[in-house]
């Protein structure tokens, strides 16, 4: 166990440097920021004094050299437009971020796994057939058309939830919550379920099919035999074995959560890093990108993490070895 | 046109009695017919062997008696009475109830029937309270004690493995455990030991039936092998295509077995090669043809196109007959004791 | 052996007889047949845009100001047009707006999955038939492709070389060719090891020639599959990039930037400028995703009734 946590540890290591490198390249090696950043009547010196400011006069691998060096202290360069540290920024958002994305995986995995097991339980039924073209439709429709289609029913025409922006927060553990504050759930809603629609589509293929493949299994028929009742049956026998690919399914799906969040963001206008991406990627300030790209790839390996962590707890006869499951 | 089977307990109710049983298929084509009119007795203690071919109906007959039919397929008629109580027709509730508890059922692959996410404690204990108002530790107990009685070392140790962990011979012993921990009247096990090793087999056999007979239970032994049936039931049903065509004691079956299907069954096993002077190198004598599909059978006797007496009478689904005391076959012209089937086998072949 | 290997090999390729076997296979679902006469009408309307469009929507002469934000169903000012979908705030007829903006998300979706599919497809079928090194490498850059939601690559790209019709194909097909190799490589790892490429290398064809002639045919199915599934996707990322104004400039408005610029609308009750281009998008990707579907379920063996 241990020995499998250090050479996880030691991979995500090896990742993240060289993504830090692919990045990095690919962020300050194409466009000028200086074009945008000075105002395009100044003189070559005080162009060049910015840059040296900056540090942009330097060879890149120089710049790259640096950053690395401030990258490994928790410094990635200061924002360009805000002046204040990059990752810092992008720290300040994040807890909003989260509390988007952690409330569209519970509304897919609280949704998705009972109306998958109502399919699968019921294929050929009415409700089974529409849960399952419902889930089709979940796949087809463009995450942002569909936020879109919720602001004009829920917040134009019918004015029950607010169209964007994140409404009142309260603090906890340092950070700020809109679940805690009093009406906060109705800011959190509609972009939740925006972002949840995609997972939840997936959640209740996943669990349909695996319900229908667990049902033909003997091990169900056995259950049976012994005269269990059906909400053991299903609740325990079958549940517990579509758990595994569900969970493993889901939580690598978290960071496409993440990432769609800019969609959701940009839309419902909601504080968080997607987005901080747009604007900064809008205004060509690197630092935040390279910031916000270095994060990403640190919480997908973490994931990862957590998901072979998981999948070993559901599983026993998957037992974590130096790096590999047998 | 059916006579009543001859009961091996006379007077009193038998354990089980099976009358006219039948369980059909919907499928797009129509109706599939898997168990087809059916009547069989079985004493508490006595262990009856149901042989035939894969296919033929024999597991179908199983999951019918324990209401384990899936859709599309249904019981659609006939009677099964366990200790003189009718339970066709019963409620789903009350047939939950029986389940594991009065019946149990064992399955073929011991890799399968275990939930292997769950611990061999969980899916033992699950099985007691299903049934039982105790507490979970008097439950563990009952556990404990069933494993222990079929065997298995280390059974504390044991219960709280994960079924991946144990062999295949081991995690057929727990599911037999299983099937043993409420003490059930009737056992119905379907090729149990057809995936283990050959030494296995003879000892789960042996531990089974030794099991039974001291509890009382009755026992459905479904196998496609007659060796097995041989040393294990005191009676035998031999099923074709959805029908019991022979049923007698063991003795009477496999000595003097009166349907042509059960003859040539016979003649197919090594031993009966080497009794023959059979020499090595030669194939062994085997049924011409092979099984009809469920869905495509034949008029009339179903065996007709691969028998050598077949002839224009076949053509009618034959009757019942008693070859002998407790012996009966359903057959137009059934061999009588110790009569050969006519050499060379070349199916005459009543076309329909 | 030379006979049998050719005609081991000409049995591997797909006959006329298979074609008519495959279409009739698919017409006998009603829903696709459907998704089909959708997908060529809106591909027939994108086409013959500038043609059956009731107006050149950038043509800023044939616009009226007096016309802007009409609900559908006006009449312009000057009574000489019809507006069915309405207009947008240039006084823009609506119909016109979303027929030429069809015809730049279809090009744009089928030109970068055709790209994705050629790149993808050479890459994954030299690593299956190679393997080694080469396979190895390009299987590493797939996983790494892969393990990145393809809305952030072509995010990171445009953000890097900024917007333009040809900058989007080449970020959509940079986020898509991974699935294509991927698929390619697993087929010509099971199609390498059959007879009739053994036959073939010892026929001494050359390498591209066993390579295109006889190993790509074979791995056409599953690779039509994805390529069908990835218009649609490669349309709907295209319309998301496009909305966050990420993708094609102003000068050239798909789908995505109608519904963007329809969007501001909205709150004032305008629905029709962003919904009536949001119904277009959505009716491809569906008519697609139809197609792909059944698609997959008429190519894949292991679906085949028995």
């Amino acid at each position: 166990m241990t020995l499998f946590l250090l050479r996880r540890l030691l991979q995500t290591a090896q990742v993240l440097f060289i993504m830090s490198l692919l990045v990095f390249v690919g962020v300050y090696a194409v466009g000028n920021p200086l074009d945008m950043l000075v105002d395009p009547q100044a003189t070559a010196a005080d162009t060049a004094r910015v840059a040296a400011a900056l540090g942009l006069d330097q060879p890149l691998w120089v710049q790259y050299w640096r950053f690395l060096g401030n990258a490994l202290q928790g410094d990635l360069g200061n924002s360009f437009l805000h002046g204040t540290p990059a990752l810092q920024l992008i720290v300040q958002r994040l807890p909003a971020t989260l509390e988007l994305a952690v409330s569209a995986l519970l509304i897919a995995v609280l949704l998705g796994i009972p109306l998958g097991l109502w399919a699968g339980l019921r294929p050929d039924s009415f409700g089974g057939r529409t849960i399952m073209a419902g889930s089709i439709l979940g796949f087809s429709l463009p995450t942002f058309w569909v936020g879109l289609m919720l602001i004009m029913v829920f917040s134009v025409h019918l004015g029950w939830l607010p169209s964007g922006g994140r409404g009142p927060t309260r603090e906890f553990l340092g950070l700020e919550w809109s679940l805690l504050a009093p009406g906060g759930w109705r800011y959190l809603l509609l972009p939740a379920l925006n972002l949840a629609l995609f997972k939840l589509a997936l959640v209740i293929r996943l669990t349909q099919s695996g319900t229908r493949e667990a049902l033909l299994q003997d091990y169900v028929r056995f259950a049976r035999a012994k005269g269990l009742p059906p909400h053991r049956v299903v609740g325990v026998h079958v549940l517990k074995n579509i758990m595994i690919p569900v969970v493993t399914v889901v939580g690598l799906e978290f960071g496409t959560l993440i990432a769609f969040s800019v969609v959701t963001e940009s839309i419902f206008a909601w504080p968080g890093i997607g987005k901080l991406l747009l604007d900064s990627i809008n205004q060509l300030d690197r630092p935040v990108v390279v910031a916000y790209l270095l994060l990403i790839v640190f919480i997908y390996t973490l994931i990862s993490l957590v998901v072979d962590l998981l999948y070993a707890a559901l599983d026993p006869r998957v037992r974590l070895a130096g790096g590999q499951t047998a | 046109m059916t006579s009543i089977p001859p009961s091996t307990t006379h007077g009193a109710e038998p354990l089980l009695r099976v009358r006219h049983l039948s369980t059909r298929f919907r499928n797009r084509d129509g109706e599939v017919t898997a168990v087809d009119d059916i009547s069989f007795e079985l004493a508490a203690g006595e262990v009856l062997g149901l042989v035939g071919e894969s296919g033929c109906g024999k597991s179908m007959t199983g999951y019918s008696l324990i209401d384990l039919v899936d859709p599309p397929g249904y019981v659609a008629g006939g009677s099964v009475r366990l200790n003189g109580r009718e339970l066709r027709g019963l409620p789903a509730k009350a047939w939950r109830a029986l389940r594991g508890d009065r019946i149990a059922m064992i399955f073929q692959d011991p890799m399968l029937t275990l939930n292997p996410v769950l611990r061999i404690d969980t899916q033992m204990v699950e099985a007691v309270l299903a049934h039982r108002r105790i507490s979970r530790a008097e439950a563990q107990t009952r556990a404990l004690d069933a494993l222990e009685r079929v065997g298995i070392p280390a059974a504390a140790e044991r219960l709280r493995s994960y079924p991946h962990q144990l062999s295949g011979g081991m995690r057929q012993r727990v599911a037999i455990a299983i099937a043993l921990l409420n003490q059930p009247d009737l056992i119905i096990a379907d090729e149990p030991t057809t995936a283990l090793d050959v030494t296995i087999q003879a000892q789960i056999l042996y531990e089974m039936q030794t099991l039974c007979r001291e509890a009382g239970t009755g026992l459905i032994w479904i196998t496609h092998d007659l060796s097995v049936v041989a040393g294990l039931a005191d009676r035998v049903c031999v099923m074709y295509a959805g029908r019991i065509v022979e049923q007698g004691s063991t003795a009477q079956v496999l000595e003097r077995p009166a349907h042509p299907y059960t003859r040539g069954l016979l003649d197919a096993t090594p031993a009966a090669a080497l009794a023959r002077g059979h020499h090595r190198g030669e194939p062994l004598r085997q049924i011409p043809g092979s099984a009809p599909p469920l869905s495509a059978l034949p008029a009339g006797c179903a065996f007709r196109p691969r028998c050598p007496r077949a002839n224009e009478s076949c053509l009618q689904v034959p009757p019942r007959v008693e070859t002998a005391d407790g012996q009966e076959a359903l057959c137009w012209h059934p061999l009588s004791p110790g009569e050969a089937l006519p050499e060379a086998s070349t199916a005459i072949g009543v076309q329909s | 052996m030379t006979a049998s290997a050719s005609s081991a090999i000409s049995a591997s390729h797909p006959s006329a007889g298979g074609w008519r076997t495959l279409i009739r296979a698919y017409a006998t679902s009603p829903l696709a047949l459907a998704g089909l006469v959708l997908l060529l009408v809106i591909v027939t309307a994108a086409l013959a845009a500038p043609w059956i469009a009731p107006q050149d929507p950038y043509d800023l002469s044939q616009l009226d100001i007096m016309d802007s934000r009409l609900p559908p169903g006006s009449t312009s000012a000057d009574g000489s047009l019809h507006y069915l979908l309405g207009t947008d705030g240039q006084g823009r007829d609506m119909l016109s707006a979303i027929l030429y903006g069809l015809r730049i998300s279809v090009a744009v979706g089928f030109s970068a999955t055709l790209l994705a599919l050629a790149l993808g497809m050479s890459l994954g079928l030299v690593a299956g038939y190679a393997g080694g090194r080469i396979d190895a490498f390009v299987m590493r850059a797939v996983d790494i492709q892969m393990s990145f939601p393809a809305i952030l690559t072509a995010m990171i790209l445009l953000a890097l070389f900024g917007q333009g019709t040809d900058k989007i194909v080449i970020a959509l097909v940079a986020s898509q060719w991974a699935y294509y190799a991927r698929t390619t490589r697993s087929a010509a790892l099971v199609e390498g090891r059959r007879e009739y490429i053994e036959a073939a290398r010892l026929l001494g064809l050359s390498t591209p020639r066993i390579l295109f002639r006889h190993l790509l045919p074979n791995c056409l199915p599953p690779l039509i599959v994805v390529a069908a599934l990835q218009v649609a996707a490669a349309i709907a990322l295209e319309a998301t990039l496009s909305f966050l104004g990420l993708g094609l400039p102003v000068t050239e408005p798909s789908l995505g930037l109608l519904i963007s610029n329809g969007f501001q609308y909205l709150y004032s009750g305008r629905y029709w400028m962003s919904v009536f281009p949001g119904v277009a998008l959505l009716l491809t990707i569906v008519a697609l995703n139809l197609v792909a579907d059944r698609l997959r379920e008429i190519l894949n063996p292991r679906l085949q009734p028995q």
